[in-house]
């Protein structure tokens, strides 16, 4: 539990963040919140001889509310929580923020590590894919966008350049009725199975909605069918049924010590199956 | 009477002797973090110590090359077991009787094992130079399985000679241990064959670990100038350690200092010796400097000791009517590479033979075989006694069963078998004289307490509901019943390494009267400061307050043989209630002298000695404190001091009645705790908050066990467990509400009547979580499935049951 020697870097802004990645490559790391990274350092699973910290950098911090909605990459899963009007236009993210960690890693942990991070066990990518949140990104070349639901290609395999840094993830305030559903072992766990769910309506019908599973698979795996299921319908507990049986086709999880793959998909359907249902009487 | 003195209670008050809820003295500093761990300990050039381990839970050795490591500035030696061979020092006795490789010798035998040990100027340093050993190693063939193990071909310990007898006895195979045998095996047979009723099970108490939160460390400092190793560590009996390394190291004892400081928890992980110890010194020796090594939290979870890994298969016994007539136990233990045990060594399965529980039980035998795997080594008491846990658990899932296959309710069936108030002293059909017990009274206080009547009522309504499709939660009422048997023990029996088991106790009163007392034990977190005072300032008439306690340096302290199996009370405490006793006697003397009557015509009475019959002329233990000093009187030596070595003249039967009201999710495998009830009788009751708070860490403790803490292994010996995410420690989120009571049976044989209490939250809050469970699903056909009841373990019974759909 005791990490390789490293150079420590703290730069005042992001060109400067970019040049030490550029000038050593895969040798170098940004270190946000350190919950994920230092852990894989101390276990001498991640080797970084040039850490690169974000605390000093202004453009990374802030919440901006509205229409649409701003999150920059510093900001701590406990500033989401703590902030009312964001509670209040996208409760979904406090709702998820409180079922990360615990409180002491929640003032650590960041938005921006945690979506940057590519560990499938995380909560945000899933819920940036429910959210269809967009990630801006900032690189030697300048800034680009990148969609959630396109940014994930394996575990620790994101569409991010290694000399590129997240600046923040944007989104629409979303509409309707939500809920985040997480079953875990205790308190400071990664999820056994997670849903994110939103539902709008329209009279007594599903307008839209949107699902996506967490630590179901070695990415976040948005649901597009399953969420069709929904559209149109009154929500019954068919058709709650059906979205259940589609997210079930769409996940591929791994047996470890939450369970083997039969439990793993059972849970997956029970927390989406309570999703929904919250979702719905929100919506 | 004299005006100004205080009323007799009001001096008792006073006093906060025994029964008193003295604050904690430890925590003024504990919670102001000014305790002093061993990881505290900095001095004058310390160097620091880090292993290379093995990755592989068997391989041969083919190479090792330290080479890289040596070059790194810092790195002042790297030691293997080469380099330990010429002192003698690659291996190491175990507690058990068998021998341990301190460093991998030719080849390793679990995951994690010590395979070199790199001594740096720094703890950074010394990791990296760790990383810089290169290990070739060649794997072998893994057993992680007992029952395969006493079959397989492949031979664990090539050092043994596998027609040679052990520690215990003849062994049957090169990977068997020991065979333990007590009670009768064909007449128990008999028994069960000719009985109306037989329930067979076989009950698995997985493996797991004490986790204390400090891990275990130590700091070796050789003067070479005067010859004196000072020893500071994590040490639960640093007495016997300093035995222990006279013994193996050569030098003599009274060059051997060691010193337990504050301890985080033990619960059993502290008492043995480990590698690092044995390293420390070697490279305090070598280099003539101080030499830190404190384990991080894999180390501690993946190779410092465990605790249970018992298969028990069991047989019970009954009459229709559900007397029950006979028990049966065969106990396949899991011990790892090596036979690291803590367990006195007439008992190689520690008290296991306890099984019997708090049931009169007529005839019994148990069997127990020890078995080599590819383990890590250890089997320690995790905040019990001697492998009492294993039983309690044992008897409490055979009742259960027992109780299904009459088709009786398990309350009942305890009430019918229990040991009656007037059988004690009672003799167990497996050897054991319990002392004292009245188990009939807490079990009805209990049952009361928690409604149980109404309890199952609404579990019959409930399983109605979920049969309706109402409800998809299930509701479980796990009972216990146990009895333990604590306070290791009388010498005659009880011994650890030729080590008899007494503990002792010294005081001395100072001119002021105040005074210090210094014990064998070593406090862990138990609050000894605050309790031994306690029982002194009863026995003394001195304030608690004006009481120091100190444990933990053998230089100053008298030998003892340390802090687990709940012996601190029942031994120490026992020499603590007749070193007082010795005091008190001395003072009568002089108080006689003083008051100018006869040793006869004085009296004790709380806080002084009074004249039979006339009160209002006393000496206080303060004045007759000064006096003993200062005052010469004749025929009486000066000073007031005492010591004892208390020989217990029989173990302590602490016992207790626990109800577990739980709720289960038949679909995600989640529980919630509704109700917990504990009643303990642990005899004389020293400081009731501190008992509270034993039980409430240890029913914690007993919760994490049966919900979801374990060390588990995959077939090729990798620990699956080894970091605090997949080893479950509970916090206050997971941690319901306790409610506590109390009965009080006083030991009949202990100076104070008090028999422990620190482990029985820990020995019967297992069975009752775990019954709770197999309790919820009874209704539709459980017997037996093994903890941890972890989530996905429930949903499995509930899906193998069909209440999936
Ligand atoms: C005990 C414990 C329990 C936890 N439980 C949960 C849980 O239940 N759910 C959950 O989601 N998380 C959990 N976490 C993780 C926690 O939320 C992390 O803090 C988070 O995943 C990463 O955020 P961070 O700011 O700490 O990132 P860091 O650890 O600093 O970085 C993580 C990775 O992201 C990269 N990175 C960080 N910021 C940026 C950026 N701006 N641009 C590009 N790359 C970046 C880093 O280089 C690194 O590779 C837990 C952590 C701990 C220690």
């Amino acid at each position: 539990m005791i990490p390789a020697a490293f150079d420590y870097y703290r730069p005042n802004d992001l060109d400067g963040v970019i040049s030490l990645l550029q000038e050593h490559g895969d040798d170098a790391r940004v270190i946000a919140g350190g919950h994920s990274l230092i852990p894989l350092m101390k276990l001498r699973m991640a080797e970084v001889p040039h850490l690169i910290d974000l605390q000093s950098i202004e453009e990374l911090t802030g919440i901006e509310n509205g229409a649409r909605i701003r999150i920059g990459a510093m900001t701590t899963q406990a500033d989401i929580i703590d902030n009312a009007s964001l509670a209040s236009s996208a409760p979904i993210l406090k709702e998820a923020s409180l079922q990360i960690a615990d409180p002491q890693v929640r003032y650590m942990g960041t938005v921006g590590g945690n979506v940057a991070n590519g560990d499938p066990g995380n909560d945000m990518p899933g819920l940036m894919q429910c959210l269809d949140a967009t990630f801006i990104l900032r690189g030697p070349n300048g800034g680009r966008e990148v969609k959630a639901r396109d940014f994930y290609h394996a575990a620790y395999m994101t569409e991010r350049e290694d000399d590129e840094v997240m600046v923040a993830v944007t989104f629409d305030a979303p509409k309707g009725g939500y809920a985040y559903e997480k079953q875990k072992r205790k308190i400071g766990d990664y999820a056994t199975a997670a849903a994110a769910v939103i539902i709008s309506k329209d009279g007594s019908k599903c307008k839209e909605a949107s699902i996506a599973m967490t630590n179901l698979s070695d990415t976040p795996v948005f649901c597009g069918a399953a969420s069709d299921c929904l559209i149109g319908t009154s929500v019954s507990a068919e058709d709650i049924k059906n979205a259940v049986n589609s997210m079930i086709d769409a996940i591929d999880p791994a047996e470890d010590n939450r369970g083997p793959v039969e439990f793993k998909k059972h849970a997956a359907a029970v927390v989406l199956s309570r999703a929904i249902e919250r979702a719905w009487q929100r919506a | 009477m004299n005006d100004m003195t205080p009323d007799r209670n009001e001096r008792k008050a006073n006093l906060k002797g025994l029964g008193s809820s003295r604050k904690r003295v430890e925590d003024l500093r504990f919670t102001q973090g000014k305790g002093n761990y061993v990881d505290d300990i900095k001095l004058e050039g310390m160097l620091h110590g880090d292993f290379v381990r093995s990755p592989y839970a068997h391989a041969r050795i083919k190479s090792i090359n330290t080479d890289a490591a040596m070059a790194l500035d810092g790195v002042l030696a790297v030691l293997t077991a080469k380099d330990l061979e010429p002192l003698g020092l690659h291996w190491m006795p175990t507690l058990a009787g068998d021998k341990q490789m301190v460093l991998a010798d030719g080849k390793v035998l679990f995951q994690g094992q010590e395979v070199a040990y790199v001594v740096a100027k720094d703890r950074y340093i010394a990791a990296d130079g760790a990383e810089l050993v290169e290990v070739e190693y060649e794997e072998l063939p893994v057993l992680v399985d007992p029952f395969e193990a006493l079959k397989s071909d492949v031979i664990l310990r090539e050092d043994l000679d596998p027609k040679a007898d052990g520690a215990h006895g003849p062994r049957k195979h090169h990977n068997h241990i020991f065979t333990w045998e007590v009670g009768e095996k064909e007449a128990t047979e008999q028994v069960i064959d000719s009985s109306d009723v037989v329930a067979e099970e076989m009950v698995y108490y997985h493996r797991t670990h004490p986790c204390p939160l400090e891990t275990c460390g130590c700091v070796a400092s050789m003067d070479k100038v005067n010859g004196k190793l000072t020893l500071y560590g994590t040490f639960q009996a640093p007495h016997a350690i300093r035995t222990v390394v006279s013994l193996i190291s050569g030098l003599e004892e009274h060059n051997i200092r060691v010193i337990s400081p504050d301890i985080g928890g033990g619960f059993g992980n502290k008492v043995g010796a480990y590698p690092g110890y044995v390293c420390s010194v070697v490279a305090s020796i070598v280099t003539g400097l101080p030499v830190k090594w404190v384990e991080d939290r894999m180390e501690n979870l993946m190779t410092t000791a465990f605790a249970r890994d018992y298969w028990m298969k069991g047989k019970i016994s009954a009459t229709k009517e559900g007397k029950i007539t006979g028990l049966w136990c065969h106990t396949t233990a899991d011990h790892g590479g090596f036979d690291a045990c803590a367990d006195p060594t007439k008992f190689p399965a520690g008290f296991m033979n306890i099984c019997t529980g708090s049931y009169d039980i007529p005839t019994a035998y148990l069997a127990v075989d020890g078995v080599y795997t590819n383990k890590a080594p250890g089997g320690v008491a995790y905040r019990c006694s001697f492998r009492v846990t294993e039983a309690a658990y044992f008897i409490e899932r055979m009742i259960e069963v027992l109780a299904i296959e009459l088709n009786m309710d398990a309350a009942e069936l305890r009430r019918i078998n229990f040991i009656k108030q007037d059988q004690f002293p009672y003799t167990s059909a497996l050897g054991w004289e319990y002392d004292s017990g009245d188990y009939h009274t807490a079990w009805d206080k209990a049952l009361v307490a928690v409604g149980y009547d109404d309890l199952r009522k609404e579990q019959a309504q409930r399983v109605e509901d979920f049969k309706a499709g109402k409800t998809r939660k299930l509701l479980g009422i796990g009972l216990t019943h146990f009895t333990e048997i604590v306070g290791a023990g009388p010498v005659k029996n009880c011994d650890i390494l030729g080590l008899g088991m007494f503990d002792s106790c010294e005081i001395r009163i100072h001119p002021t009267g105040s005074a210090i007392a210094r014990l064998g034990t070593i406090s862990q977190g138990q609050g000894h400061a605050t309790t031994f005072a306690q029982i002194l300032a009863s026995e003394i008439g001195l304030p608690a307050d004006s009481i120091t306690i100190e444990e933990g340096d053998t230089d100053t302290a008298p030998y003892g043989l340390g802090t687990y199996g709940s012996r601190s009370t029942p031994v120490a405490g026992a020499a603590t209630a007749m070193a007082g006793r010795k005091i008190r006697a001395k003072a009568q003397m002089i108080a006689a002298y003083m008051l100018e009557v006869h040793d006869d015509d004085v009296e004790f009475d709380v806080d002084r000695f009074v004249v039979k019959g006339a009160p209002e002329r006393f000496k206080t233990m303060k004045e007759i404190a000064f006096a003993a000093y200062n005052q010469a009187i004749p025929g009486i030596e000066p000073g007031l001091e005492a010591v004892s070595y208390y020989d217990p003249p029989n173990m302590t039967y602490p016992f207790g009645a626990y109800i577990c009201v739980m709720e289960i999710d038949v679909d995600t495998g989640e529980h919630e705790i509704r109700q917990f009830y504990a009643l303990d009788d642990c005899g004389t009751r020293i400081n009731p908050m501190i008992i509270e708070g034993q039980v409430h860490g240890g029913l914690t403790e007993a919760l994490a066990i049966a919900m979801g803490q374990e060390i588990a292994y995959d077939n090729m010996g990798n620990v699956k467990t080894g970091t605090l995410m997949d080893f479950f420690l509970p916090t206050a989120w997971e941690t319901p509400n306790y409610t506590t009571d109390h009965t009080t049976t006083p030991s009949p044989h202990h100076p104070i009547g008090a028999k422990g209490v620190g482990e029985s939250p820990n020995v019967g809050g297992v069975p009752a979580f775990s019954n709770a469970v197999h309790d919820a699903f009874r209704p539709f056909g459980l017997r037996q499935v093994h903890m941890p009841h972890d989530h996905w373990r429930i949903w499995k019974t509930a899906n193998d049951l069909g209440l999936h759909g």
